[in-house]
């Protein structure tokens, strides 16, 4: 497959109001590039191809540019990243297999440099490789036949990657012709709506359609969300079935060029059916109220493009023509009231009603980036990295309660880290607990101390309810896995004793 | 490779495998009675045929498969395409159905054909096994000849064939039918009352087809299939086993133990899979001595196909283009012989808003490893990929939101399509009209073969009527760099004569 072979862009340009908070972030240099609507890594994952020239050893890191600095980056994976847990969640029990041994991961440096195929049997040596690395970001990759550092020494295509979380990939840069708060890497709590919306369809979709249980959706630190079906079925499902999804969740059609985008034959699915019933409100809402989108007389010409009388539409012109600053919802409710009228004679209302039904799913329907749902071997940004550009964290949200997540409210990494020392200042302690500066002390940040349990680092931070949510994520996972493997009697693979202690 | 002595055979395996002693045993398998006339090869043949019985086989059903490749890579409908196939498949390859002799399955005839089918599909898959664009390119083949098979195929028949493949079907109750009842109207197209079909709950995943189109009803990962949508479950079924044992085969093939009278024979066969895909070969879109740098570009593109030129005028309007675009148009201008450096040089010139350094980490190596200057070795001992053919191209996914990738016949609505048509000097009517009716039939190549002819008519007439272009020198095109060569040399040779 001939793409490119950079790190996936998928997150986001920089966001000039966040370096208000991080002290000016100059990343647009490093990261504004906008194509984030590109999948090199779907591309670039193909086994054969090698990852493009970068140093095995980390060159001593340049100073990045932003108020995230290697510093800051590092005392955050030493204090704040959940390794364990991330740890857990990607190798489905506690004791060490290949389902995390042979798992790829991609590690952008702060020098830009992008290591492919990294992989760890556990997760000490895990954390160990990326604070000796202190990459930008990493990303995850799928899990392989064989080790992934080993491929060099494999005959072509004798590696081969076995399964990987189906991952889908929202963006607001593809909401630009239908936002008008922002554009390109900025983002409102007017435009995050949209993506509420879309992980509310999909999150119903594949758990009512499909019946996956395990779903974690994840911020991507700026404009955009994740998620990562995690059921043992969607890991193992082949690549044309993963396009299958993609196509079955795909209702907006064809690019720039194309002027109806939602083309769909009646009756309506029953997923479709579904969706319109829980855009409805958002499109009223959103659409029509916050984003007023109509405003404008070239929207309003697009929404009567989509409308299907010549007749209704003259009539709408004119009227509209009249009153410049009349308001989308109003306009909308004119589509109705001028249709009732019946100055149209060629007009059906069935018709009408279709067309405003596909004109709801055209201006709320989500907007998927389904190149990444379609190939195991996309590599996609772990949860819980930092963005660059914004220094967010990238957390989990819980899509029970997507309503109530705010983008902009998310703890970016210099936050936390003042939060520890503010919580340090708060709670003096013993001199028997205090944090060893070179991170072995706080080793795994999770050492319980028997006897009177030492708070880790992200208890004392806003972190806490998203690992704690993460936590308990993985726990409904695990205990599936393990009924799984019971059913599956001694299939598990021979456990290799392990020097971690949990 | 590394030879194992004997004695140090697997034990397990040392029972039951004495290659000589097999070699001329008496099979053991059963002998197949083909009792249906469809067939999913589930079992090798094991009776002695003769080498030009071997040969011969293999090539009729190679030119049945060939041609019905070779519909599908020309956008043919399935009428047309059954249309092309059905006399074709009667001379080569008959296969008639049970009611078609008077003593059924056990007719001498029918036995002669459906062995016949089953030898010869499996020395192809002995021929096609080795590489895995040769197995997908048979799967696919296969898969499609199957289908229309099974479509053709006499219901009672077909019934009786379904039957006897136990596939794992679960049959929904009454309850839950009138439970779901109107989900299920609701996804079936064409169904009015659910009592008119018998339904089967399978895992969703053996009906990807009908998922990909949403033409099905799915509750917590069961899909709900009407008894009609058998045709895609038994496809999907087709094509998986297929599959599997083309990737069997192939791991096998380096231990065939034979002598050298079948080998040629495969290596030809595999050769002689000719299709519109592997037509370009490397080079063909060069013109020589045309002059071909970054700064003619512009000149060119009025010889260029409508996808590269509207790719090229996005260019040019925007100062930038979306990675598939980008890919798109790199590799055509690859194809008409337009040089690495000059390619990096046209690039940068063309993303006028991106600094030196954003060019060169975002975008240099894209277009470095399209030419097969960076990459694996794979990449680079090909250099690079070949120019997208247009059936790649119509093949591909459907750009998305702010993409400008693809074939604008295809991609585009009609009135966008006619506009750029008009935009890029197309204003006859008739052509217009012609076009518009082509998209409708979904014929892409024949709207684009025609804004070709019309825009050359002067020039294609001149060398048809002095002869120097033969009709194969105008064939249809499939090739956007076909399509450039093609264009440019005409144009030249119109000016050239005042020059000579």
């Amino acid at each position: 497959m001939p793409h490119s072979v950079s790190p996936k862009r998928n997150d986001d340009e920089a966001m000039p109001d966040a370096s208000a908070e991080t002290g000016g972030i100059k990343l647009e240099d490093m990261f504004n590039d906008d194509e984030n609507d590109e999948f090199p890594a779907s591309s670039a994952p193909d086994v054969k191809m090698e990852s493009p020239p970068a140093p095995e050893i980390a060159e001593p890191p340049a100073p990045a540019p932003s108020g995230v600095d290697t510093d800051v980056m590092l005392a955050f994976y030493q204090r704040l990243f959940p390794f364990r847990y991330l740890f857990q969640w990607l190798n489905h029990g506690i004791v060490p297999t290949r389902d995390f041994g042979n798992r790829e991961f991609a590690l952008t440096l702060q020098n830009d440099a992008y290591l492919r195929y990294q992989s760890y049997t556990t997760a000490d040596l895990f954390r160990k490789d990326i604070l000796k690395m202190n990459p930008s970001r990493f990303e995850i990759g799928p899990v392989y036949s064989t080790n992934p550092r080993d491929r060099k020494t494999l005959r072509g295509g004798q590696m081969k990657p076995v399964s990987k979380e189906l991952v889908f990939d929202i963006d607001l840069t593809d909401y630009d012709d239908i936002r008008t708060c922002c554009v390109k890497a900025n983002i409102c709590a007017k435009c995050w709506a949209f993506v509420t919306m879309a992980i509310k369809v999909i999150d119903t979709a594949l758990q009512e359609d499909f019946g996956f249980e395990h779903i974690l959706w994840v911020y991507s630190g700026r404009r955009g969300a994740h998620a990562w079906v995690c059921d043992p079925r969607a890991r193992n499902l082949p690549d044309d079935r993963r396009r299958a999804i993609a196509g079955y969740l795909e209702i907006l059609r064809g690019g720039s060029q194309s002027n109806k985008r939602v083309n769909l034959k009646r009756p309506l699915h029953p997923h479709v059916l579904r969706s319109l019933d829980i855009l409805k409100h958002s499109f009223a809402q959103t659409t029509l109220g916050d984003q007023d989108t109509f405003l404008s007389e070239e929207q309003a010409e697009r929404l009567l493009a989509l409308l299907p009388d010549q007749n209704l539409n003259e009539a709408l012109r004119k009227k509209w023509g009249a009153s410049p600053d009349r308001p989308s919802t109003s306009k909308w409710a004119d589509i109705d009231a001028l249709a009732k009228t019946g100055k149209s004679s060629t007009l059906n209302p069935v018709t009408l009603r279709d067309a405003k039904q596909d004109i709801v799913l055209e201006y709320t329907y989500p907007r998927l980036d389904a190149e990444v749902s379609k190939k195991m071997i996309h590599l996609l940004k772990s949860p819980f990295v930092i963005h660059p550009g914004t220094g967010r964290v990238c957390v989990p949200i819980d899509a029970r309660k997507a309503d109530e997540f705010d983008p902009l409210s998310v703890p970016t990494v210099m936050n936390l880290l003042a939060e520890i020392d503010a919580y340090d200042a708060e709670h003096p302690v013993g001199t028997a607990e205090v944090e060893v500066p070179d991170g072995e002390g706080s080793a795994m940040n999770g050492s319980d101390i028997k006897g009177g349990r030492k708070l880790q680092d992200y208890e004392k931070t806003s972190l806490k309810p998203y690992v704690d949510y993460f936590r308990s994520f993985i726990a409904g996972l695990l205990k599936e896995e393990r009924a799984g493997k019971r059913d599956r009697e001694g299939t598990a693979p021979a456990p290799k004793p392990d020097p971690m202690e949990f | 490779m590394i030879r194992q002595d004997a004695h140090r055979i697997d034990p397990k395996r040392r029972a039951t495998i004495d290659h000589k002693k097999r070699q001329f045993a008496t099979p053991t398998y059963k002998q197949q009675d083909y009792p249906y006339r469809l067939n999913l090869y589930d079992t090798p043949p094991t009776a002695e045929i003769t080498l030009e019985q071997f040969e011969q086989w293999a090539i009729d059903r190679l030119k049945i498969l060939a041609e019905i490749e070779a519909c599908s890579y020309r956008n043919k409908t399935p009428a047309e395409t059954a249309a092309h196939i059905t006399p074709l498949l009667q001379k080569f390859l008959p296969l008639s159905s049970n009611t078609s002799a008077p003593s059924g399955a056990a007719d001498t005839r029918l036995k002669n054909e459906r062995q016949k089918d089953h030898y010869s599909h499996f020395i192809l898959r002995l021929a096609f096994s080795a590489t895995e664009d040769l197995r997908r390119r048979f799967a696919r083949a296969e898969t499609m000849l199957f289908r229309f098979r099974f479509q053709q195929d006499d219901s009672r028949e077909r019934r009786a064939f379904i039957d006897s493949l136990n596939l794992d079907w679960e049959p929904v109750g009454d309850g839950e039918k009138n439970e779901v009842a109107e989900n299920l109207v609701n996804s079936t197209p064409g169904l009015r009352r659910v009592d008119d079909e018998t339904w089967y709950k399978v895992d969703w995943e053996k009906v990807p087809e009908l998922v990909e189109r949403r033409t099905v009803f799915l509750r917590r990962g069961k899909a709900y299939v009407p008894g009609r949508e058998q045709l895609s479950m038994i496809i999907a079924e087709f094509t998986a086993r297929l599959e599997r044992a083309l990737e069997l085969t192939s791991r096998a093939l380096p231990r065939l133990d034979e002598d050298d009278r079948l080998t040629p024979i495969l290596n030809h066969l595999s050769k002689n899979f000719g299709s519109a895909e592997s037509v370009y070969s490397e080079g063909e879109g060069y013109v020589d001595g045309a002059p071909i740098t970054a700064s003619s570009i512009d000149q060119l593109s009025q010889h260029f196909p409508l996808c590269m030129r509207s790719l090229h005028m996005n260019l040019r309007k925007n100062n930038h283009l979306k990675h598939f675009g980008r890919l798109q148009y790199t590799l055509f201008l690859k194809g008409i012989g337009l040089s690495l450096e000059e390619c990096i040089l046209f690039w940068r010139q063309s993303f006028k808003g991106k600094t030196d350094d954003e060019f060169n980490s975002q975008y240099k190596y894209n277009i470095r490893h399209a030419y097969g200057d960076v990459g694996g070795d794979v990449n680079r001992r090909g250099r690079g990929y070949p120019p997208y053919s247009c059936q790649k191209i119509l093949g591909d996914a459907n750009p998305g939101i702010g993409q400008t990738h693809g074939c604008p016949y295809r991609h585009y609505s009609v009135d966008n399509l006619v506009g750029l048509l008009q935009a890029t000097g197309v204003h006859d009517k008739e052509v217009l009209r012609g076009v518009r009716e082509d998209v409708g039939k979904m014929r892409y190549h024949i709207a684009c073969n025609r804004v070709f002819e019309w825009s050359h008519k002067g020039e294609i007439k001149k060398v048809k009527d002095d002869g120097t272009w033969s009709q194969t020198d105008l064939d249809t095109i499939v090739h956007p760099n076909t399509y450039f060569k093609r264009s440019y040399l005409l144009k030249q040779m119109t000016q050239a004569p005042r020059d000579a």
